[in-house]
């Protein structure tokens, strides 16, 4: 049975270590927060300007001076620090993070991400993820492995305009993990979703892999 | 030029933008999303009804609020933003060709805004390398990386909002209201604060001040700001302390 939504955000969070700065993207990603082991110390960077990013508010207590880059209402913590967009992506491009868990259209064997636009479609804008898979030290990538009518969206070459190129370290799909060593390397298929076979995201898949 | 005004601080926001708006200017914005927006400016520049600005902002505001209310009476010409969702009007106008738009990397727009202050003319980063963000500007490969030239970014006026200010023009801000308002700060030819609290001198801790007053010339207080959530997200009590997602 391929991996919802919770098991993929469950799995990237395994990535974290204690320490770790991280910076989770909208969506998906944003799950990850909730699967973080409690004895570990993670602290979250919100790209709008905020290390240290705590839960929702509980009703009545939201701020609007108080949001996520996903414009959510949300709660500091009591090692919280605010700071410009400019020290914000300072952080970011300065190789500060430590890890970002981003979303995908398409990723390409070679480490190439597009997550930002569709040609023809109303483009709202990259925001932050250039800047993010370009400065932060590991990017964990999560996506369906296929698109609705079945073709594969971890690929030979993006098709979509790229976000970043040779930028992606680990890939979380709703089959499997595939990762990789160093970004001259290959993806090697690490693990794969109960009751899903090798054969079968081979099957689906247009990427080269070592299996 | 109106007469010389020996203070900083002007009575409301149009006296404080009247004599320095003209057609076809560069505004910066402050604001991210609904959060640290300088609402009373934005009113006033669209009272004043100048058209054909080119206008830096990291987002187009919603429909009716901020910035979407100078993109209702067309006074947009060009926006340089990093996310424009939610806003019906500007997709519309885009769409239909009646708007310009020059999409940057938010953090490239972050530092362009910030070099521009700083008088740094250009500067090399990775963000965008090997995108379409790449595509006419010189790329440089330094110890195998490739890095494309940004320039830095000023404007004839910047608007700014902020918690609380000084008659000298000191700004402080509050939690995330402050995102893209320091570095616009900087980066205007004339900058206009508009503050939810004004205060006498001595009143700010100088060690906690994050705009310092030589960036800005005008200040006004602000008045009935919206306080507007764009996504209300609540956890139920229930759920306790650990539940980060509802």
């Amino acid at each position: 049975m391929p991996w919802s939504r919770e098991d993929m955000a469950a799995r990237a969070a395994k990535e974290m270590e204690d320490g770790f700065y991280v910076n989770l993207g909208i969506g998906i990603p944003t799950l990850v927060a909730n699967y973080i082991a409690p004895d570990m110390k993670v602290v979250l960077q919100s790209e709008n300007g905020m290390l240290g990013m705590g839960p929702f508010p509980f009703p009545g207590e939201e701020d609007p001076d108080l949001i996520n880059a996903g414009k959510q209402t949300i709660t500091a913590l009591a090692t919280t620090s605010y700071f410009s967009s400019a020290d914000s992506f300072a952080m970011i491009r300065g190789g500060h993070i430590n890890l970002s868990v981003l979303g995908a259209m398409e990723v390409s064997e070679n480490g190439d991400l597009a997550n930002w636009m569709v040609p023809g479609k109303m483009v709202k804008g990259m925001g932050g993820a250039m800047d993010l898979v370009a400065g932060v030290r590991r990017v964990v990538v999560i996506m369906e492995h296929t698109a609705k009518d079945g073709t594969s969206k971890f690929r030979p070459k993006c098709e979509l305009p790229l976000t970043g190129a040779n930028v992606v370290d680990m890939l979380i799909t709703d089959l499997a993990v595939f990762t990789r060593e160093s970004r001259a390397g290959q993806f090697k298929l690490i693990e794969l979703a109960p009751g899903v076979t090798s054969a079968d995201v081979r099957q689906k898949t247009t990427a080269a892999y070592q299996q | 030029m109106s007469k010389k005004h020996s203070s900083k601080i002007y009575p409301d926001a149009k006296s404080a933008l009247r004599d320095v708006l003209r057609d076809g200017m560069t505004v910066m914005s402050g604001g991210f999303g609904a959060c640290g927006v300088p609402e009373n400016l934005i009113a006033a520049v669209h009272d004043l009804g100048v058209r054909g600005l080119t206008v830096v902002s990291n987002n187009a505001g919603l429909d009716g609020f901020g910035l979407g209310v100078l993109l209702k009476t067309h006074q947009i010409a060009k926006m340089i933003s990093s996310y424009v969702g939610e806003n019906r009007e500007f997709e519309r106008q885009y769409l239909a060709g009646e708007l310009e738009l020059e999409f940057n990397p938010q953090g490239t727009l972050a530092e362009r805004i910030r070099a521009g202050g700083a008088g740094i003319h250009a500067f090399f980063t990775r963000t965008g390398a090997g995108t379409l963000v790449a595509e006419g500007k010189e790329q440089r490969v330094v110890n195998g990386e490739t890095y494309i030239l940004e320039t830095g970014l000023v404007a004839d006026v910047a608007l700014v909002k902020a918690w609380r200010g000084d008659t000298e023009g000191n700004l402080v801000y509050r939690k995330t209201a402050r995102n893209f308002n320091p570095p616009m700060a900087t980066a205007g030819r004339v900058t206009i604060a508009e503050v939810e609290e004004l205060v006498e001198p001595g009143v700010l801790d100088p060690d906690g001040i994050h705009t310092p007053g030589i960036y800005v010339q005008r200040v006004i207080q602000g008045t009935n700001y919206s306080r507007l959530i764009e996504k209300l997200t609540v956890r139920s009590r229930e759920e306790g302390a650990h539940a980060v997602v509802a």
